[in-house]
């Protein structure tokens, strides 16, 4: 059994159902992150982990205990809210004892925890100070360090660096990291914010309109998601999708068609050897297209060790220069699709340009289920 | 930064400013006349009031009709002075004020932190109750008070004014309570706190503002009320807006306005020290909700 094992749980609200048959297990150490739009249900999910929701029906198991209707305070469970829910009234060193004192932690030990936190998050010069005269920074470090104090089994995080400012964010993500490597302990981590599931996490799940639409690693979520929605939620700017055909170009070999540019052009383009597609539901059927703004390119920068690169004649409609890179955005399949050229390539709005698409790293999608077939 | 508010500022040269000095200084005086006459003939003996011009300052001061006032004034039957019914008041207010000021906050803290079902409409019933007029409940309420056995009693009018407090308490510290975050409440939650731990832990501590506002509300009402406290109690009970109305009602030959007006001024004299020392919380409170903090 795992160590944090959530079987067969769904919540509804009289008649609306907000989680649907939600599984996932936890390993000991685990960095998960629940990833999705905003009401999607993984703060619900993380709220009924943390006991201040009840679970409508299934189980949920911390250490192999069952949690269903066990009190928040007696999971061993420690939270960090996005508003840090820092208590007003009291000093940082009280807000940091204040879970201790609760549960009965004798005054000399309390005071001993509150040193060996505040030195971990080096917020010593501030144990005096009212939350109110704290920055936001200073604030997310107390909420982690009234989290930390209590030496959890379970750490969970409710969306806690989106009240911060772009920098500290960044900064603190790391540190977030940092503190999960160091402590091996075990995190369950709620964002909107994919990036942050992407560098945080040693697992994802992706949620969406009350269902897990994925579970896997940053890595498998990223390179092979399982539906569009995964595919267009995860990565920035987002996946490409497109409409086009596929096609049977001799046996054994299968490529697809698109349209290229606003006129009527098309091309087919070929797969790469190791592409499984089931060629009898799907030969000379509409599907939609998936690839990433960096697996389109300009030829000198496509991948070396990429299969098949399949060389595109395109008019450039826009270029974005980011700093790091630029966005040229052209038109494939009638919509528009950012690829992702480096920093400094010469291509002109208006003017033709030749695009490297790296044809390893397509994926495939039904346009009637939207999953994914290859 | 100086030169930005030289630019926005209005424009007022020194004579508009003067000006303006001079009608809120008007103003003012006008607004104070009633009260400066008050005093003025409080402090008067009553031969000057009656042969003479009210506006008019004393010839000779004294604080005659004040000690009248206070303690041997003819009183309804009994010459006691304003005394014992002042204390009677204060008995009444002080634990009327702290209970009433008390269950608004516990109510207001079930009502936006342990939601349940119909707490809307329970909330609505309550508010309701502030639009009642006190004539409606005089008869049932005296009903209630007889079955009770509290009737007459001083403790019967702090029922009394306690119930009807209720609905106004409730809606301040439920409007208050509403802008405190509640993963506040979770936080406590999880760091094991309970129901009352939470609330007077973390709740009442953050709530200064709105009791300064509730206690000013409930101090000043329940002072001035004279409608229950006429109905609801007997001579030895009665507080003070009452015993002022027999001592100006009451009288052994001549009317003597000196001590009236001083009994007067005794009689509010509360409710203006506790403006005076608590006025400036009374609109930060009321401003409190609006303001994010």
């Amino acid at each position: 059994m795992a160590f944090l094992d959530i079987k067969n749980v769904s919540k509804s609200y009289e008649k609306l159902t907000v989680l649907h048959d939600i599984n996932i297990a936890v390993e000991e150490g685990e960095f998960l992150v629940l990833v999705g739009p905003s009401g999607c249900g993984k703060s619900t999910l993380l709220n009924m982990i943390a006991g201040l929701e009840e679970i409508t029906s299934g189980s949920m198991t911390i250490k192999g205990q069952e949690m269903n209707g066990v009190h928040p305070s007696k999971r061993n469970i420690a939270m960090v809210f996005q508003s840090y829910a820092l208590y007003p009234n009291m000093t940082v060193a009280d807000n940091i004892a204040f879970g201790l004192e609760m549960h009965g932690v004798p005054k000399a030990e309390r005071l001993k925890a509150v040193q060996d936190v505040s030195g971990m998050l080096q917020i010593e010069p501030l144990l005096d100070r009212k939350p109110s005269q704290l920055s936001g920074g200073q604030r997310q470090r107390v909420a982690m360090g009234r989290a930390l104090v209590r030496n959890p089994d379970v750490f969970l995080f409710d969306e806690p660096l989106s009240n911060l400012d772009a920098k500290l964010r960044v900064d603190m993500r790391t540190e977030i990291k940092k503190l999960h490597q160091d402590l091996g302990s075990t995190i369950v981590y709620v964002t909107h914010d994919q990036i942050e599931a992407m560098t945080l996490s040693t697992r994802i799940a992706v949620m969406n309109g009350g269902h897990i639409q994925q579970l896997g690693t940053p890595k498998e979520i990223y390179d092979n998601p399982a539906n569009i929605f995964v595919a267009s939620f995860m990565g920035s700017p987002s996946m490409n999708i497109f409409p086009a055909i596929i096609r049977e170009i001799e046996s054994n070999l299968v490529g697809v068609e698109i349209s290229i540019g606003a006129g009527a052009e098309t091309k087919v383009l070929k797969f790469a050897p190791g592409t499984r597609i089931n060629l009898q539901n799907f030969k000379d059927r509409k599907v939609l297209l998936g690839i990433r703004p960096e697996a389109i390119t300009d030829p000198d920068g496509a991948d070396k060790a990429a299969q098949i690169i399949e060389l595109i004649d395109n008019t450039v409609e826009v270029t974005e220069p980011a700093g790091s890179d630029t966005y040229v955005i052209s038109r494939l399949g009638g919509q528009e699709a950012v690829a992702r050229m480096r920093a400094d390539v010469i291509v002109t709005p208006g003017e033709k340009a030749v695009f490297a698409l790296n044809m390893d790293r397509v994926v495939i999608f039904d346009p009637q289920t939207e999953e994914r077939i290859n | 930064m100086a030169s930005i508010t030289q630019d926005t500022a209005i424009n007022t040269g020194r004579i508009t400013r003067a000006l303006i000095y001079l009608f809120l200084f008007l103003f003012a005086l006008y607004y104070l006349l009633p009260f400066g006459i008050m005093v003025l003939n409080s402090v008067k003996p009553l031969d000057e009031i009656l042969s003479g011009n009210m506006v008019a300052f004393p010839d000779r001061w004294t604080i005659e009709p004040w000690l009248k006032a206070w303690s041997t004034a003819q009183v309804g039957i009994e010459p006691t002075g304003l005394a014992p019914y002042f204390w009677n008041s204060i008995k009444v207010v002080i634990p009327a004020v702290i209970i009433s000021t008390l269950l608004g906050a516990f109510n207001g803290y079930i009502l936006t932190k342990w939601r349940f079902k119909g707490d809307t409409i329970l909330f609505g019933l309550m508010l309701f109750s502030c639009f009642i007029p006190f004539q409606i409940v005089l008869i049932p309420m005296a009903r209630i008070l007889g079955i009770t056995g509290l009737a007459g009693s001083t403790s019967g009018l702090i029922f009394v004014h306690i119930v009807y407090g209720i609905g106004f308490t409730t809606l301040y510290f439920r409007n208050y309570y509403k802008a405190i975050p509640n993963e506040l409440i979770m936080a406590a939650q999880i760091d094991g706190a309970g129901f009352f731990r939470i609330f007077y832990r973390i709740m009442l501590p953050v709530s200064g503002p709105i009791i300064v506002v509730c206690v000013i509300w409930q101090f000043t009402n329940i002072w001035n009320d004279f409608l229950f406290g006429a109905s609801f109690t007997d001579f030895d009970s009665q507080p003070m807006t009452v015993a002022l109305n027999n001592l100006v009602s009451s009288s052994t030959g001549v009317k003597e306005y000196n001590v009236h007006f001083a009994g007067a001024i005794i009689a509010a004299l509360p409710t203006l020290l506790v403006y005076v020392l608590a006025g400036r919380y009374f609109v930060r409170g009321l401003m409190a909700g609006s303001v994010k903090g």
